[in-house]
């Protein structure tokens, strides 16, 4: 990069303003890259996008859809987050979801007769203990061997996936189903409250709940400062004698519980059944989510809705005939341009030649 | 079928279903000898297949179809190289998001082509006198010129990487660069030139499968396979001879599931589509556990490399 009298410099303190502008504008970018892609394929971009946001935003029906749509998304990168923070890459959130689903629905399909008091908390531990364990498949190899978690999160979704194909097609099909790869109808007891006559269920409050205690946990624990000096430096975690190991089980651990609760509040907040293809990718788009919003659990209550926005709106232009993909492919460019934007919250770009006595700051990690 | 014929096709499936892995295998393998790692495999594929795919449903030429598939596959991996080379943006992350990029971009540009068939996909080109060698013949020498072409690729990637000046420059990217750079090597420019060949080796990978394996177009049809190729490299030890025996191991189990499930053995068809996902979480634990860390990762692997820090 020498031909311009540029340099990059490392910030020594991110700049906040472009750390809360460079998302904005990313988010605005998406939108131009893809408005310029929907007309070189021969649509109107203002009428796609008239659609998808006045579908997802005009109406009450819509909003409230898009809190639907935003509840595991928020729950997955808010437990995605955890696990990030330590640079543990949990790419596992939909299968951790998948398994949370599988095993909450256990309890109202073999014991339909359990009264509410036990049935919603059993199915919250079973949902939570099963994504937990998922996650805990890839950590086992993680911590013991250094196995890339990245690759064996993600192999496990589509293990956990087929796990569920298998039920809903086979021994849980619901015999009256018309052959629908679905169980049988869960009992009343098993259904999480929902909000007047919308969808939006109880689970929100526990996303909204669980944002506040990991705000509570990384601001004022020793526990979450414990997690934050691992992210960042293994080195100094060790130094100052910290038990990584145990905080890897741990960590992967919870963030897989929250991923299996997310499970747990769409078959018993949403469809009230195990089903084939029961996420359309939230544990995926919770990824992005979650890098989007910093990891701050707040930022992320609002980046899932926004991206609920996304979901509700790639369900609507299909009816105008336009392929519900449209809606991964601008989530991906969107974080494509945050990425990019990160060059300016880390770096300041200085004319001329270095200074002949700058400091050197450290490589940057992998995880940085 | 007797049991050596039944063998024979596990074998030579195995061959078939193991090419659209090493292809993406071996453009990861380069890219991460660079000292790049790119997790967008899976995406590049997936938008290799579908572009070979309307390439070749629109000119009835699978060549055409292929040339394509590699144009997007290098251009998917150039944004990857941008994004981590220029901007020094996190990698895994730039990886994920390509393949959430890719997956929507294959799923949207593919829509219309679904149930489509390929005019021409790649015919199957016996190479006499050797396809009719015993065992051999038949496990390896009856299938398509995109199967001969790795079977070229694999020696010549050996070959270069430990036998030649610009091999060794390249090893030398993904072990050092900071040295690399003082010897004079164009260190941007060819971590630039062997990641874009990894994404056109990716994206040779998800033309095999549209026009080839199993020719036509379906979302999501890689269904994993660039994930299994990433993990393939670490198995293979940065080795391409080790990621072709990967490869075919893979592909193996892949082609074994579908004979079994062919031979009536009743295991249900969604356990057997697991084993590939089950063994490469097996497989990569197996090797890191037996190795430790001696693995021989190129040593500045996932680090942005910063001429000033040096």
């Amino acid at each position: 990069m020498s031909f311009l009298p540029v340099r990059l410099e490392k910030r020594l303190h991110p700049s906040p303003l472009t750390a809360l502008l460079v998302p904005v504008l990313a988010v605005f970018l998406a939108l131009a890259l893809g408005a310029v892609f929907l007309s070189l394929t021969g649509q109107d971009p203002l009428t796609v996008y008239g659609v998808m946001f006045g579908g997802a935003l005009g109406s009450v029906y819509g909003l409230s859809e898009t809190l639907v749509k935003a509840i595991p998304v928020m729950l997955c990168a808010l437990g995605i987050s955890l696990a990030f923070k330590m640079q543990l890459w949990n790419i596992g959130a939909e299968g951790q979801l998948y398994m949370g689903a599988f095993a909450a629905s256990w309890l109202p399909l073999f014991h339909p007769e359990l009264p509410v008091w036990l049935m919603l908390p059993g199915m919250f531990v079973l949902g939570m203990l099963a994504g937990g364990l998922w996650a805990l498949l890839a950590a086992l190899p993680r911590a013991l061997w250094n196995v890339n978690e990245i690759i064996t999160t993600l192999m496990l979704n589509y293990v956990a996936i087929l796990w569920v194909d298998y039920l809903v097609y086979g021994p849980w099909k619901d015999p009256q189903g018309m052959n629908f790869p679905l169980t049988a109808r869960f009992p009343a007891a098993a259904m999480l409250p929902s909000w007047g006559n919308s969808r939006i269920h109880a689970g929100i409050f526990f996303a909204l709940l669980l944002a506040l205690l990991l705000v509570f946990i990384f601001k004022y624990s020793r526990w979450g400062y414990e997690i934050k000096v691992m992210g960042s430096s293994v080195r100094a975690a060790r130094y100052a004698g910290m038990d990584i190991k145990r905080n890897i089980y741990l960590v992967m651990f919870l963030s897989g519980a929250i991923c299996g609760l997310a499970g747990m509040t769409e078959v018993s907040g949403i469809t009230g059944r195990l089903q084939h293809a029961l996420s359309p990718g939230y544990g995926y788009t919770a990824i992005i989510v979650a890098w989007l919003s910093r990891l701050h659990p707040l930022a992320i209550v609002l980046v899932s809705i926004l991206f609920g926005v996304l979901q509700v709106g790639g369900y609507l232009v299909q009816t105008k005939g336009v392929p519900a993909a449209v809606a991964a492919m601008l989530q991906g460019a969107i974080l494509f341009f945050v990425l990019g934007g990160e060059i300016l919250t880390n770096y300041q770009l200085k004319w001329g030649r270095p200074d002949a006595g700058r400091q050197v700051m450290g490589k940057q990690q992998i995880g940085q | 079928m007797s049991e050596q014929s039944v063998l024979v096709s596990i074998l030579a499936a195995a061959v078939t279903a193991g090419t659209p892995i090493l292809y993406a295998a071996l453009g990861e393998l380069i890219t991460e000898r660079a000292g790049i790692i790119n997790l967008g495999m899976e995406g590049i594929m997936l938008v290799g297949a579908v572009s070979g795919f309307i390439a070749a449903v629109n000119t009835s030429s699978p060549w055409c179809g292929l040339l394509l598939a590699m144009l997007a596959g290098g251009l998917m991996a150039l944004v990857h190289a941008f994004l981590t080379i220029t901007l020094r943006a996190n990698q895994v992350v730039s990886g994920l998001a390509l393949t959430i990029f890719g997956t929507g971009l294959s799923g949207y540009l593919g829509k219309a082509y679904i149930g489509m068939p390929v005019p021409r996909p790649f015919q199957i080109l016996s190479l006499e006198p050797l396809a009719r060698i015993p065992l051999l013949g038949p496990v390896f020498f009856q299938h398509d010129i995109l199967v001969y072409l790795s079977y070229l690729l694999v020696p010549a990637l050996w070959v270069f990487l430990y036998r030649t000046r610009a091999g060794l420059n390249l090893r030398s990217l993904g072990e050092n660069p900071a040295a690399a750079d003082a010897l004079g090597v164009n260190v941007f420019g060819l971590k630039y030139l062997y990641v874009v060949i990894g994404g056109m080796l990716a994206g040779t990978g998800g033309a095999y499968l549209s026009l080839a394996y199993a020719p036509s177009w379906l979302e999501n049809m890689t269904a994993g396979r660039g994930w299994i190729a990433v993990a393939l490299v670490i198995f293979a030890l940065w080795n391409p001879l080790r990621a072709l025996a990967g490869s075919y191991f893979f592909g193996g189990i892949d082609a074994l599931g579908f004979r079994l499930q062919a031979l009536g053995v009743m295991i249900p068809s969604f356990f057997l589509k697991m084993l590939p996902y089950l063994f490469t979480v097996l497989v990569l634990t197996a090797v890191l556990a037996r190795h430790k860390n001696s693995l021989g990762a190129p040593g500045a692997l996932g680090l942005a490399y910063d001429r000033e820090e040096r």
